[in-house]
């Protein structure tokens, strides 16, 4: 029987009921009275030198409040980078200056020149188109072998050359692992291309910055995913302001995926043309805008080797790969093609050894940073297309081939650093063969045949390091922040409960699923326990929400205050029921004294620690608040199979997924709705990445996919039903709930599935293809045929 | 500028836009609706789906001016009398058929639509109807699950929650 409550119950959510009526409180939603509005002119050029900008004639428009450029900036600070990653000859990466607004030059299209500041947002675009720029152009720098080619043009005059970091991962084991290599039975080697992508939430970025002269106090509402993270980067990093004079607000924010992690320029100017204005200040991005403003992600170009001994055991793995960063070094781009990349790529399997290097290299681009899995689906792609392709060439199964080479025993520690708590990969693929319906395979085939279509199956694992992370060991590795989280437990006087948490929900369910897990601690109604996030003034600290670490860490802190409050009521308790503390329990929300008939119920508790007439005022304080703060001992590890069936018409190259089922395994589950509608979000990401979506540049650095007309986001009729299940529970070993975390999983597991499928088809025709790179538009595929 | 005026959601409305004032920004700015998303500048997405005289239009392609005198609905006008929510939203809650909520408002006022002319629509006739309707969060699944039950068929059948 499905629960009607707390934790494991499929609770419906309470935020849908203000998102289905109109009723959300977006950022573009808020207003302050005397707000002006601020339009980014933006340069239109990849990579120029700056000859002069001309405000003059824009400067006398009507509702003109002040142009800002570059020079208004010298002195503030730059967009800080939160990850120094240090190479593989011990220095630290090239880190470059990152300007509010341009200053000298421009790096890539769509970098912010000047701003305008005007009583109405039409008024601010009027004056911008008015503004006489002078950009003498330069070569550009979009490839990235091209960019690391002796005497390529330079993104950055003053460093050395276009490379961030040449990172070696584990330096010490490559030795070793070429002499695998020498030694190998079979080498199976690819290269391929992780497609840079856009994240494109459906809200478009806003910022709104408010000062109050009365008091010195400043006060952004944005859409971040981490309000105290932009208050610590633009606070103590750009602006100079203290965090007891800044207030960061991300309300309801419509989608993240990542991008919304960072902190951005346009944030840092809305706080900062609020003071230098006296007056709020607000800009809303456009679609257009937020193609060439947000951090893009992936782009990774890699040549991947597995080694292979006679008994088909991998024995060691190499890797080499591109990663680009774009212009500009994001906030954490460093991090995703090293620490969230290399440590994932032993995968499911006790691969002994394993070489990770990864180039980082500047081009005249978007800057480049963390989308839905982050490293984690650049990692999976490239280890599950080269065990596919291993497969094929040594004429085994696909799937006997993983199986022989499962990690089995937990916890396993793998080549590249993590430590794997728990996991059952043959019980997710025992689910994933149970649910594909494999035995029919050969006749839903010739079915498909009849009808002229090629139809192929593809299967995949993946792992993830969710959760992040252990502070003290992403210190080591170059975070330049601890990665805990914090939530207040507040009960008021009448039994119900405000936790305050520094995770935030963007689309997650937080309100409910973490509703769920108090409300079940103390055994009461979901409904008495009010969800509360997305503001610095009332959590403590918070580092947000991503790496699918909410549950995980937020979760776990969430626990740990409420496990506090619960302690000290069953002192109050213990008071007003004159026993002994040891004696109480706590049960369906009342407090009774083991084996005897003796309760007072938690609102009697609660009414005591406000009104202490009868109250133990010598041991304790009154009232009844808690606050926790949650440093993870490890990452998660969620793990999974996926299959994906696709047919190929052969005259179009066009492919339909026909279908796509996945098992994962994420450890104990809080709301299994909200969980199964995150791994479906998460697959139609991955399809999306492997059939339609990619952002192309050309030579000049224009970006040609710069629009929805341009850019195929995946639609309705895209797209099948999924068929999910994530009955294969492991749980965590080492957080409070047993917990793993679902966000990204989706996202990482599928593309593999829909790039093996696709092949297979090409297989089953007597093509020998072996690869093609994504997206697998039909133009690609026909060729791949031909 | 020009004056405009119109009914919304039964009530008279009316202010002063420019020729260049679209639907959605006359919603969203002046009437205070916002519950009508912009998420595109080229009417691709469908987060600020309205109805205008009774059909789906996407409310940044259509001037306020030429709303004059028109019956407009939004979301704000969907629930029930009481408050509670209608049978189309309720299904998108019931079947788990939003996340953030950005999309959602659309993608309700085009189900409505869709439902209007097609009291039964096949999986593969929400699917198509929602071309111009983009969600980022749920891939779908669930918002054609809720729209399905919500035309009161039985969508038990289709997989998980």
């Amino acid at each position: 029987m499905p629960k009607d409550g707390g934790i494991g119950a499929s609770s419906k959510r309470r935020e849908d009921v203000r998102f289905l009526t109109g009723a959300g409180n977006y950022t573009d939603d808020i207003n302050i009275r005397g707000q002006a509005y601020v339009h980014f002119l933006r340069s239109d050029i990849a990579h120029g030198t700056i000859k002069s900008i001309d405000t003059g004639a824009a400067a006398a428009m009507p509702g003109v409040v002040r142009i800002f450029t570059g020079s208004d900036f010298e002195g503030v600070g730059g967009m800080p980078c939160g990850w120094q990653v240090t190479d593989k000859h011990g220095q630290p990466m090239q880190e470059p200056a990152h300007p509010i607004l341009a200053q000298g030059k421009v790096r890539h299209v769509g970098e912010p020149v000047a701003a305008v500041v005007a009583d109405t947002l039409e008024q601010a675009r009027d004056a911008a188109e008015a503004i006489a720029l002078d950009i003498d152009e330069l070569p550009a720098v979009v490839d990235m072998k091209a960019a690391l080619a002796d005497g390529s043009t330079k993104v950055h005059d003053d460093l050395n050359d276009n490379l961030c970091y040449d990172w070696g991962f584990v330096e010490e084991n490559k030795d070793a692992v070429n002499k695998a290599f020498e030694n190998a039975a079979h080498v199976t080697s690819l290269e391929l291309v992780n497609n840079r992508l856009v994240a494109n939430p459906m809200e478009p970025r806003v910022a709104l910055g408010d000062y109050a002269r009365g008091t010195d106090d400043s006060t952004l509402y944005t859409t971040s995913q981490n309000p105290h993270v932009i208050r610590l980067l633009m606070g103590a990093f750009v602006l100079g302001i203290p965090e007891h004079k800044l207030r960061v607000v991300a309300p309801d924010v419509g989608g993240g995926f990542g991008t919304k992690i960072f902190h951005y320029q346009e944030e840092a100017f809305c706080t900062f043309a609020a003071k230098a204005c006296n007056r709020p200040v607000k800009w809303t991005s456009s679609r257009s805008e937020a193609f060439i403003s947000d951090a893009h992600g992936r782009d990774h170009v890699t040549k991947i080797e597995l080694a292979l001994d006679a008994d088909n055991n991998f024995t060691a793995l190499r890797t080499e790969t591109h990663a680009n960063m774009g212009a500009y070094l994001s906030t954490f781009a460093p991090s995703i093609p090293t620490w969230l990349h290399g440590t994932l790529m032993a995968g499911n399997y006790k691969t002994p050894l394993i070489y990770v290097n990864v180039k980082a290299v500047f081009t005249n681009t978007v800057p480049v940073d963390a989308y839905r899995g982050a490293g984690r689906p650049e990692a999976t792609f490239q280890l599950e297309r080269v065990v596919d392709k291993a497969a094929r060439e040594l004429g085994v199964d696909p799937i006997a081939l993983r199986r022989q080479n499962f990690i089995t025993e937990f916890p396993y520690a793998t080549p590249v650093a993590v430590e794997y708590d728990t996991g059952d990969y043959h019980g997710t693929m025992d689910k994933l063969e149970e649910m594909g319906d494999f035995a029919g395979f050969a006749a839903r085939r010739a079915e498909s045949e009849k009808n002229g279509k090629l139809r192929g199956l593809g299967v995949n694992c993946y792992i993830e390091a969710c959760g992040i992370a252990p502070s003290n060991l992403v210190g080591q590795l170059g975070a330049r922040a601890g990665l805990y989280e914090s939530a207040t437990v507040r009960v008021n006087a009448t039994g119900g409960l405000v936790v305050m948490t520094g995770s935030h929900s963007h689309g997650q369910g937080h309100e409910t699923s973490f509703a769920q897990v108090v409300a079940e601690m103390i055994g009461i109604d979901e409904n008495m326990v009010e969800i509360v996030h997305g503001d610095t003034a009332n959590t403590p600290m918070g580092m947000g929400t991503y790496g699918s670490r909410s549950i995980a860490v937020g979760g776990s802190a969430m626990v740990r205050a409420t496990e506090k409050i619960i302690n000290k009521a069953k002192k109050i308790a213990s008071h007003l029921l004159e026993a002994s503390e040891a004696d109480i329990e706590l049960k369906d929300g009342a407090f009774s004294v083991a084996g005897t008939d003796k309760s007072v119920a938690w609102g009697d508790v609660t009414l005591a620690a406000y009104v202490p007439h009868n109250y133990p005022l010598e041991d304790i304080e009154p009232g009844l608040e808690e606050t926790a703060f949650y440093d993870p001992a490890n990452f998660t590890y969620p793990s999974g199979a996926y299959a994906c069936e696709v047919e190929v018409d052969p005259d179009t190259g066009k492919v339909t997924i026909e279908r796509f089922a996945a098992a994962d395994d994420f450890g104990n589950i809080i709301n299994p709705m909200i969980v199964t509608g995150q791994v479906h979000g998460g697959i139609a990401q991955g399809i999306g990445q492997a059939l339609l979506e990619n952002c192309a540049y050309d030579e000049n650095g224009q970006l040609l996919s710069a629009s929805y007309m341009d850019y195929a986001m995946p639609r309705a009729d895209d797209l099948p039903m999924f068929d999910v299940d994530h009955s294969s529970q492991t749980p965590c070993t080492h957080n409070p709930l047993g917990v793993k975390g679902c966000g990204e999983a989706g996202a990482i597991g599928s593309p593999p599935a829909v790039v093996n499928a696709v092949v297979d088809a090409l297989q089953s025709a007597g093509k020998d293809v072996m690869h093609v790179d994504m997206p697998l538009s039909p133009d690609r595929v026909w060729a791949a045929m031909q | 500028m020009a004056q405009v005026s119109m009914t919304v959601n039964g009530k008279a409305a009316s202010g002063e836009v420019e020729g260049r004032t679209l639907l959605s920004s006359f919603l969203r700015d002046q009437l205070m609706l916002t519950g009508t998303h912009v998420g595109c500048d080229t009417s691709q997405c469908g987060a600020c789906v309205v109805h205008v005289d009774g059909q789906a239009v996407k409310s940044c392609t259509m001037l306020a001016v030429e709303a004059e005198g028109a019956e407009v609905a939004t979301i704000e006008g969907q629930a029930n009398a009481d408050g509670s929510l209608n049978v189309i939203q309720q299904a998108f809650q019931d079947h788990h058929g939003l996340q953030c909520g950005f999309c959602t408002p659309g993608m309700v006022m085009s189900a409505a639509a869709l439902l209007k002319d097609n009291p039964k629509p096949s999986e593969q006739d929400v699917r198509e109807y929602l071309e111009g309707n983009i969600c980022r969060c749920t891939g779908y699944h669930n918002i054609v699950k809720s729209i399905m039950a919500a035309s009161g068929q039985d969508v038990s059948a289709i997989a998980a929650e």
